[in-house]
């Protein structure tokens, strides 16, 4: 079972620079063709400073530095036990590429169903530009299976 | 694209569909990459395996990207104000997902006019993958 003390902990902060290269292969990655989101030019004609970053890419933000499976390896949850419960974005500002963000992520919760077959771990995470404007908070609900506790 | 405008939109409209092409284990490599989500659950047959599933299966941010790109397809994301989904079913190699949705009320907030929409993935066979809601905001 996984320790409730964790409730609250702060997450170390990393920092993530928006890359135009990483957009292009997450445009490839999840079939992406419009301009605006491949050529610069595009996107600025579009009104965009330049390529805009898709709205589900942040996810990615925190995994780069290692910090979710980091803290899973910690709580002691397998990697191949985890899945994805929720997750919700709210836009403040479009973030770009060239952007340098901030991640501030902290365990809201830890809670189990089915008698502890399943345990789930909410994560809330706060997404800063280099200007210190806050542009997304983001909410992510990961859910460990437990096939032992399942049994039992 | 031409864009929506709050007057235009009525609560019930059906936003157009996006059709994905089937997942393959080239999908999932390259989302895996892109997405900086490494989880070998997703890429490695014999990790899959050992964690008890029969084969690899999606990254939920996968569907959910492609709902990212059903929801610009409709307005540009500067428009978008919040995106939320639950998932409830893995998708599996060879699915060919849908995304879809609706709207379902219309409202102010913050000072703006906003539409909320009801979204969600299914595959072929009509299992849903995720659902969720969105707030886009409209002139």
């Amino acid at each position: 079972m996984i320790d409730t003390k964790h409730i609250g902990r702060q997450l170390p902060s990393t920092t993530f620079e928006v890359e135009k290269g990483r957009l292009r292969f997450f445009a490839k990655a999840t079939g992406e063709t419009r301009p605006e989101y491949i050529d610069e030019a595009a996107a600025k004609a579009a009104g965009y400073r330049s390529l805009p970053v898709p709205p589900t890419f942040l996810m990615g933000a925190d995994l780069d530095a290692g910090i979710m499976f980091t803290l899973l390896d910690e709580l002691g949850v397998p990697i191949g036990n985890i899945l994805h419960g929720e997750q919700s974005f709210t836009y403040l500002a479009q973030v770009c590429a060239g952007d340098v963000l901030k991640v501030d992520s902290r365990i809201a919760d830890i809670y189990q169903k089915k008698g502890g077959a399943l345990e789930f771990i909410v994560k809330d995470s706060v997404i800063t530009d280099q200007n210190g404007v806050k542009v997304i908070e983001a909410r992510s609900i990961i859910v460990a299976r437990n096939p032992k506790e399942k049994a039992a | 694209m031409s864009v929506p405008t709050f007057d235009q939109i009525k609560v019930g409209d059906e936003l157009p569909a996006l059709k994905l092409p089937r997942i393959t284990r080239t999908t999932l490599a390259l989302f895996a990459g892109a997405s900086g989500d490494h989880n070998p659950v997703h890429i490695d047959l014999d990790f899959a395996k050992s964690a008890g599933m029969p084969d690899v299966f999606a990254h939920g941010m996968l569907p959910m990207a492609y709902l990212g790109r059903f929801l610009t397809n409709w307005a540009p994301q500067t428009q978008l104000r919040h995106y939320a989904v639950r998932f409830s079913a893995i998708t599996p190699i060879g699915a060919k997902l849908t995304c879809g949705g609706k709207v379902v009320e219309k409202l102010e907030r913050n000072g703006e006019q906003v539409v909320k929409l009801e979204i969600g993935v299914v595959d072929d066979k009509g299992e849903l993958k995720l659902s969720g809601d969105a707030l886009v905001a409209l002139k």
